[in-house]
């Protein structure tokens, strides 16, 4: 039995060896497409163009801002960081890593969890405004429809825009749109 | 016994395989895709980048077309000599200079031969020139923007084709005459061209850090049709050489008249002796009328300056600059190979292809081996310029490449193919057919010291059935072939756009690490830029009104204009905030009769509009830009013209 194994190989290698030029000739190029062909995986969409000329996304001022930890954490925890660096146009109030520690304790490790992240989809949508529109601008609305589908009411007390209860402390421009950090968490009206 | 079964199951497999191996390789011989894995040679993955850049001339679309190699898929189409709707090139108020000239605004070209900068005779990606037969001009394309930034007209020459290629540290770029006219234009009798008319071969200076272009001086040939060109390079750097046509100089029939001559002429050109003379303040200055126009890509603005003079230079005025190489019957490609030793003349009539040596050459100058001379050029013995011929390759030959490797590549126009001969031994390698009727080929690299090999494409003049048929009118057609072999191998069939005359190719990454994303809204200097809302504003002079406007995602600002009448000349000056890769807008608005315009992020351009009609009329961004583009509209109200409706603008009133 094993001489039949043997010949078999034999056999397999006579037939390697005595096949045609061609194909001798193309094994080269076999093996470099096989390679190319593991690379796109690697790449998972525009967050991840490399890109220094133009102006930042509003993903990359919130990734750059110290004060702004736990809102990137929880970006990548409900894995929206592709959504943030869309053509949009982007308006995000981005609450500190301040406002997000006066919520109740626990609040934010719960919404962390795995099973709870369509309801942290949810909060952060709540952040965010097809618009791109400065402070000054916003005075000029009463409501602002956000990405969860909800309304966002616009006060002005004092001469200042007040979304949604929250303070903008800050106003950034970025290439697709506009970052105000806020100095409170938006909670999404529940009905 | 199951051991059995399976070793006999395997050995017949095997066997299989060992006739179907042989089926692969008749099959191969007949280009079978995937006996060959051609098709796996070709395919760029999704996401993948091509290895090279092919530029391809437009020919009568009088443009530039980008394709990547080796997958032959087209990336862009670069507007040159022509009006482009696609982005308002040729439309918008800062373009429309690019096309002025001596005759006024021409909308349309013909280009021809692209042809990209070098530094030491290596091709080095910064600029790519480009020529316009019929009125003649010479491009530049800046390959940072892949924009078109500047045309000079060429006086005193007619059917720009012998252009537009460069020396090998781009100190030129060279345009020479095809059609031999009164120099200066005059009117004359057609049937005294003889002894009358002239042919310019104008050297275009090139300033380095720029590329501004300039016509350092026109040699002033005989009468002659001077049809392509090429520099010498290496060894023979300092030379240019041209082929010529209807040395019989005819002005009637030239399918006949320009054949009677057995042999023409290689124009042999010393510019650096020239270049010299003229430093000293040779030549003289002719009065002309010629206009250059400069793309600034700071105020985004092209600005058309008409040129009054040009300094000519008479050959006999400077000896020894100037010489002829008989070259047979009306040669047209005219090639240098990457050492400048051998010069390629491809007689269209000739059986043989004629390929002349520069060392040659020089000791026949030295030793004065002429014979005879033709107004004054002295004309060097055939002979003893002669490096060898190829004898009998083909029907036609048009064009040579070469591959860095000693090996040349002459395209046939009647016999449809690609003939790879080997230089100095001169005996043919192989041949491939071309479907059908080939032009030029380019392999990229060419033109250069460093050919950079591995592909080729040959571009044709006929293309019948290689695609779904699409009426009369069809692309032409592109092979591509594998040269990395002893033989040629056909890779790919891709259609082109307009008519490809040449097309100059080089590996992607020198370009691609440079290319722009956007341009800085802070350095924006447009005289009319609006860089924040707060520039934004609407000015009345007169019956002109000028429209300071912004875009950005995704609204214009502003977005109702009111006070504006019938009679009034109307521009809008769009500025687009946008400083995010590949976000322009567009802007169009009802009834204008000019073309829409694509704004880049960062620029300013402006559309004039002349409304004819009482009403309020919408206006809008044209290109999908964002999830509220189509949000991103506006009105203009336009009223009668004796109405005192005041002048108003704003965005953002009233939101509810």
């Amino acid at each position: 039995m094993k001489t039949i194994k043997l010949m078999f190989l034999v056999f397999a290698i006579a037939v390697f060896v005595s096949s045609c030029k061609n194909e001798t000739k193309d094994a080269s190029t076999t093996s470099t497409v096989t390679t190319t062909e593991n690379k796109p995986a690697e790449r998972t969409g525009q967050a991840f163009i490399e890109d220094d000329e133009s102006k930042p996304t509003v993903l990359n001022i919130a990734m750059g801002s110290k004060d702004h930890t736990t809102l990137v954490a929880a970006v990548q925890a409900a894995q929206l960081e592709n959504a943030l660096v869309n053509a949009g146009p982007l308006m995000v109030f981005a609450p500190t890593n301040n406002a997000f520690a006066a919520l109740p304790d626990g609040t934010v490790e719960d919404l962390l969890k795995p099973e709870n992240k369509d309801a942290l989809a949810n909060i952060l949508k709540y952040h965010v405004t097809p618009g791109n529109y400065s402070k000054d601008f916003l005075k000029k609305f009463k409501k602002l429809g956000q990405a969860n589908n909800q309304y966002v009411k616009v006060e002005v007390i004092d001469g200042e825009p007040i979304i949604g209860g929250a303070k903008i402390l800050a106003s950034i421009k970025a290439g697709n749109g506009i970052v105000h950090v806020v100095d409170k968490v938006l909670l999404p009206p529940t009905e | 016994m199951k051991n059995l079964l399976k070793s006999t199951l395997a050995i017949l497999g095997a066997l299989v395989a060992f006739t179907s191996c042989n089926n692969s390789a008749n099959s191969g011989g007949k280009s079978g895709a995937l006996a060959s894995n051609i098709a796996e040679k070709v395919y760029v993955a999704p996401g993948e980048h091509d290895e090279f850049y092919a530029f391809i001339s437009g020919g009568y679309s009088g443009n530039l077309t980008v394709y990547g190699l080796p997958s032959g898929r087209m990336f862009k189409e670069i507007p040159v000599f022509s009006q482009f709707p696609t982005s308002g090139y040729g439309y918008s108020e800062e373009t429309k200079p690019m096309l002025n000239t001596s005759h006024g605004f021409i909308p349309w070209g013909d280009s021809h031969h692209p042809d990209i900068s070098q530094t030491n005779g290596e091709i080095d990606g910064r600029f790519i020139f480009i020529n316009e037969n019929n009125t003649p001009r010479i491009a530049k394309i800046d390959l940072t923007t892949f924009e078109t930034t500047e045309i000079i007209e060429v006086p005193n020459s007619a059917g720009n084709h012998s252009s537009s290629f460069v020396t090998e540290n781009t100190e030129y770029v060279v345009a020479g005459t095809r059609f031999s006219v009164p120099v200066p234009q005059r009117d004359m009798p057609i049937s005294e061209y003889k002894g009358n008319f002239q042919g310019a071969l104008s050297f275009i200076s090139v300033e380095p850090e720029h590329g501004h272009m300039d016509i350092k001086f026109q040699l002033l040939m005989p009468g002659f049709n001077y049809d392509l060109s090429h520099p010498g390079r290496g060894k023979s750097h300092g030379w240019f050489f041209f082929t010529t046509y209807n040395t019989e100089e005819a002005n009637t029939l030239l399918e006949v008249n320009a054949s009677q001559n057995d042999k023409d002429f290689i124009a042999a050109i010393n510019w650096k002796k020239i270049e010299e003379y003229v430093n000293n303040g040779g030549g003289t200055m002719m009065p002309a009328e010629y206009a250059h126009n400069v793309y600034d890509e700071v105020t985004h603005t092209a600005t058309s300056t008409m040129k009054k003079e040009v300094r000519v230079v008479n050959p006999s005025d400077v000896p020894g600059a100037v010489y002829f190489l008989p070259t047979p019957k009306s040669p047209h490609g005219c090639d240098v190979d990457p050492s400048g030793e051998y010069i390629v003349g491809n007689g269209k009539l000739s059986a043989n292809l004629t390929v002349h040596s520069f060392t040659k050459m020089l000791d026949a100058i030295e030793n004065k081996k002429f014979d005879g001379e033709a107004y004054g050029i002295p004309i060097l013995k055939f002979e003893d310029v002669l490096a060898g011929s190829v004898e009998q390759p083909g029907l036609g030959p048009l064009h040579t490449e070469f591959d860095g490797e000693g090996n040349a590549y002459t395209t046939f126009f009647i016999s449809s193919e690609v003939v790879k001969w080997k230089l100095g031994t001169w005996e043919v390698i192989d041949r491939k057919p071309t479907y059908y009727s080939v032009g030029h080929l380019t392999i990229p690299g060419g033109n250069s010291r460093k050919p950079q090999g591995k592909y080729m494409f040959a571009m044709n003049k006929i293309t019948k059935d290689r695609y779904l048929p699409t009426g009369p009118e069809l692309e032409h057609s592109a092979q591509l072939y594998d040269i990395s072999g002893d033989k040629m191998e056909l890779l790919l069939d891709f259609p082109t756009h307009g008519e490809p005359h040449y097309a100059a190719a080089m590996r992607a990454d020198i370009i691609k690490e440079r290319s722009k994303k956007i341009y800085s809204l802070a350095e924006n200097n447009h005289d009319y830029a609006a860089k924040s809302d707060a520039d934004t504003k609407v000015v009345r002079k007169g019956n002109e009104v000028h429209i300071y406007m912004t875009t950005i995602r995704s609204h214009f600002s502003p977005d109702n204009i009111e006070g504006i009448k019938v009679g009034d000349k109307v521009y809008f000056h769009v500025t687009n905030l946008e400083q995010d890769f590949d976000v322009p807008h567009g802007f169009a608005v009802l009834g204008q009769n000019t073309s829409e315009l694509l704004i880049m992020p960062g620029q300013t351009k402006s559309s004039v509009w002349e409304p004819t009609k009482v009403g309020v009329w919408p206006f809008y961004c044209t290109d999908f830009c964002s999830a509220l583009h189509q949000e991103m509209q506006g009105y203009i109200r336009v009223s009668p013209a004796n109405s005192n409706v005041p002048l108003k603008w704003s965005m953002g009133e009233n939101i509810e």
